[in-house]
C-alpha cells in the first residue's frame, strides 16, 4: 500500500514541478528522490511498516512475493533514471510529464502485484497501459513514434476488450471477481474466460502468436522509453499473468498446461529465431525481449514456489542487463551492428560492461542470467510433465548467443572510426556497478533473494 | 428473459468487433469496433449481475452487485483510454494527413 500512495501522490508533484521548475536537472532530482523513497518504503513494508491503512474489502492483498517484485522493479526504475535520465530530456520538452508518466505506470506496477479480484488486475493493467501508449508517441515530430504508438494503442485496447469479455464470462460463471475462489472443474463458460484472459496477458507480455505489435512498437517508440517498457512494464504484466493463473486457475492447471506449453515454445522460436536476422540492435533487443518472454513464460507453465522465485530472479536478472545494454545503446549514433564496430578501442568501459550485459542477456555461466534460466529451466523440470519445452529451451538459449555475440564481435574484433560519445564519470562508475551486480548475482544467486526475505520478519 | 439470448446478444457484439479491428483500414472505425468490444462485455457484465441477484437475493440482498460496478469502472477506463487514443490518431493525422492504418507499414524492414 506504500507503494500505490506515494507514487500515486508523487505522480502528481512531479507534474507540478514542471510549472514551478524549468530547469531539467532539478526535475530529475525530484524524480529520483521519489524513488529512492519508494524503494526504501517498499522495504520497510516488507518488514511490516505500513504507513496507510485502508480498508482495501480483500480487494489487493500485499502478499511478500508482490512486495519482493515491487522492490526490485523500483529499484530498476531508479536504475534507469540514473543511468538514463540525461537522455529522456533530449526526447521533448515536457521531461516533468515523462516522470509523472513513469510514476503513474509504478502505481500500476504495484496494483498489478498486488490484486486479488479481476477488477483490480484490470486497473492496474490498464494504468500501466495507457501512460505507456503516451509515452511511446512522446516524440511528436517523428513518424515512427507516431506509428508505434498508434500501433500499440489499437492493439493494446483490442487485448483489453478480449480481457474484459473473458471476465464478464468468468463472472458468469463464478458469481464474483475474486482471485483464488479455486475453480475445480472447467464450465463451458470458465474455459472460454480462461481463454480470453489467457489470450490478452500473451498480448500483454508479446508472446507468440501475440507478439505481431513488438518488434514495431519497440523499434519506433524513443529508445529511452523502449528500455523502460521492455523490461520492468513487461515484468509487472508477469507478475500479473502469474498471479491471476496461480490463483484463479491453478487446479485446473492439467487442463490448460499444454497450451500454455505451446505458446511458450513459439514464443522461444519466434524471438530467437527471427533475432538473427536483424540489422538493427535495436530490432534485435526487440525480438531478444520476445525470446526472454518465452523463458519467463517457463514460471507459468511450472507454476510452483521455485517459478515465482526464480520469476523474481528472472525479473532482476533481465531488467538489469536490458537497461544496461540500452543505456549504452541510446548514446550510440548508429544502431545498426556496424555502428558497434571498434567500440572497445575507443571506449573501454563501455564495451567491457556491455559485454557483460549481453553475455548475462546469453545466458553465460556466472553471469545473473545463466541463474536465472537455470531456475527457470529447474522449476519446469520439478513439474515433470514439460521435459520437450526444457530441451527447447536450451536449444533456443543456444541459438541466443549467435546474435548476442554479433555485437560483442562487432565491438571487439572488428575496426571502425572512431565516434564521439559523451559520458560522465557517474555514468561509467554506474555500468561498472551494475555489472558487477549482473556477476555477483551470477555467483552467488541466494544472495539477492536471502537479502530480500531477511526483511520479512516471519521467515 | 432468459440469459441465453443476453449472452448471444453480447457475444455477437464482441464478433462484430473483432471483425471490425481486424478488417477495416480507417484508424477511427478500429477504434469504434475495440468501444463496441467493451461495451459488449459491459452488457454481458449488466446481464450476469441480475441473474446472481435473482439466484441469490433471499441469502444475500447485495448479490450481484459487484457486476454492475465493474460496469461504472469499465466506462471510466473506457473514456481515459478515448482521450489518449483520439490524441494519438489527431497527431497521427497531423504528420501524414491520414487516418489510414495502410500508413503504420514504415517501420517494417
Amino acid at each position: 500500500m506504500n507503494a500505490i500512495v506515494i507514487s500515486a501522490i508523487w505522480g502528481v508533484i512531479m507534474m507540478f514541478s514542471g510549472i514551478l521548475s524549468k530547469r531539467s536537472a532539478v526535475i530529475r532530482y525530484i524524480a529520483l528522490t521519489g524513488l529512492a523513497l519508494l524503494v526504501v518504503c517498499n522495504v520497510l513494508e516488507l518488514g511490516g511498516n505500513r504507513f496507510f491503512e485502508f480498508n482495501v474489502h480483500n480487494m489487493l492483498v500485499f502478499d511478500s512475493f508482490g512486495l519482493l517484485f515491487n522492490t526490485i522493479a523500483f529499484a530498476c526504475t531508479l536504475l534507469f533514471v540514473l543511468l538514463s535520465g540525461r537522455d529522456m530530456e533530449k526526447v521533448g520538452v515536457h521531461v516533468a510529464e515523462y516522470y509523472a508518466l513513469i510514476f503513474f505506470i509504478l502505481v500500476g506496477v504495484s496494483v498489478s502485484s498486488s490484486f486479488n479480484t479481476l477488477l483490480m488486475l484490470f486497473l492496474g493493467i490498464e494504468i500501466i497501459s495507457i501512460p505507456l501508449y503516451i509515452l511511446t508517441g512522446s516524440d511528436k515530430r517523428n513518424l515512427k513514434s507516431n506509428e508505434a504508438s498508434l500501433k500499440y494503442f489499437l492493439m493494446g485496447a483490442f487485448s483489453t476488450g478480449l480481457m474484459l469479455m473473458g471476465i464478464a464470462l468468468i463472472y458468469g460463471a463464478q458469481g464474483n471477481f475474486m482471485i483464488g475462489y479455486g475453480a475445480k472443474t472447467l464450465s463451458p463458460l470458465m474455459s472460454a474466460g480462461l481463454l480470453l484472459l489467457l489470450f490478452s496477458m500473451a498480448f500483454k507480455v508479446s508472446a507468440a502468436p501475440f507478439h505481431f505489435w513488438t518488434p514495431d512498437v519497440y523499434d519506433g517508440a524513443p529508445t529511452v522509453f523502449t528500455s523502460f517498457m521492455s523490461t520492468i512494464v513487461k515484468a509487472a504484466a508477469f507478475i500479473a499473468f502469474i498471479r491471476l493463473f496461480s490463483g484463479s486457475f491453478g487446479n485446473v492447471q492439467p487442463q490448460w498446461q499444454m497450451i500454455v506449453a505451446i505458446i511458450t515454445a513459439a514464443t522461444l522460436l519466434v524471438g530467437n529465431i527471427t533475432a538473427v536476422f536483424q540489422q538493427s540492435v535495436k530490432r534485435m533487443l526487440a525480438y531478444s525481449s520476445i525470446a526472454q518472454a518465452g523463458f519467463m513464460m517457463f514460471a507459468l507453465v511450472a507454476l510452483n514456489n521455485k517459478a515465482s522465485e526464480g520469476l523474481i530472479f528472472y525479473t532482476a536478472a533481465y531488467c538489469l542487463a536490458t537497461i544496461g545494454v540500452f543505456a549504452i545503446l541510446i548514446r550510440m549514433k548508429d544502431y545498426t551492428f556496424e555502428g558497434f564496430n571498434g567500440l572497445a578501442k575507443t571506449h573501454p568501459v563501455l564495451a567491457a560492461t556491455n559485454a557483460v550485459f549481453l553475455l548475462s542477456l546469453a545466458g553465460i555461466p556466472a553471469t545473473a542470467g545463466f541463474m536465472a534460466k537455470f531456475y527457470m529451466l529447474s522449476a519446469a523440470i520439478n513439474n515433470g510433465h514439460v521435459l520437450w519445452l526444457v530441451i527447447l529451451g536450451v536449444v533456443c538459449a543456444a541459438i541466443s548467443v549467435y546474435y548476442y555475440f554479433r555485437v560483442i564481435q562487432a565491438m571487439y574484433f572488428k575496426e571502425g572510426e572512431s565516434q564521439e560519445i559523451v559520458t560522465t564519470p557517474a555514468f561509467r562508475g554506474l555500468l561498472i556497478g551494475i555489472a558487477v551486480i549482473v556477476i555477483v548475482l551470477g555467483i552467488f544467486p541466494q544472495w539477492l533473494i536471502d537479502n530480500l526475505y531477511y526483511f520479512i520478519p516471519d521467515l | 428473459m432468459k440469459i441465453e439470448y443476453y449472452i448471444f446478444l453480447s457475444i455477437a457484439l464482441f464478433c462484430i468487433g473483432i471483425v471490425g479491428v481486424l478488417t477495416r483500414r480507417n484508424a477511427i472505425i478500429v477504434f469504434m469496433c475495440v468501444e463496441l468490444m467493451l461495451n459488449a462485455a459491459n452488457l454481458l457484465l449488466v446481464a450476469f449481475s441480475k441473474m446472481h441477484h435473482l439466484a441469490q437475493k433471499a441469502s444475500n440482498p447485495t448479490a450481484g452487485t459487484d457486476g454492475q460496478l465493474f460496469v461504472f469502472f469499465i466506462m471510466v477506463v473506457a473514456a481515459a483510454e478515448v482521450s489518449v487514443g483520439l490524441a494519438i490518431i489527431v497527431m497521427m493525422y497531423r504528420n501524414v494527413h491520414s487516418v489510414d492504418i495502410n500508413f503504420l507499414n514504415r517501420l517494417k524492414h
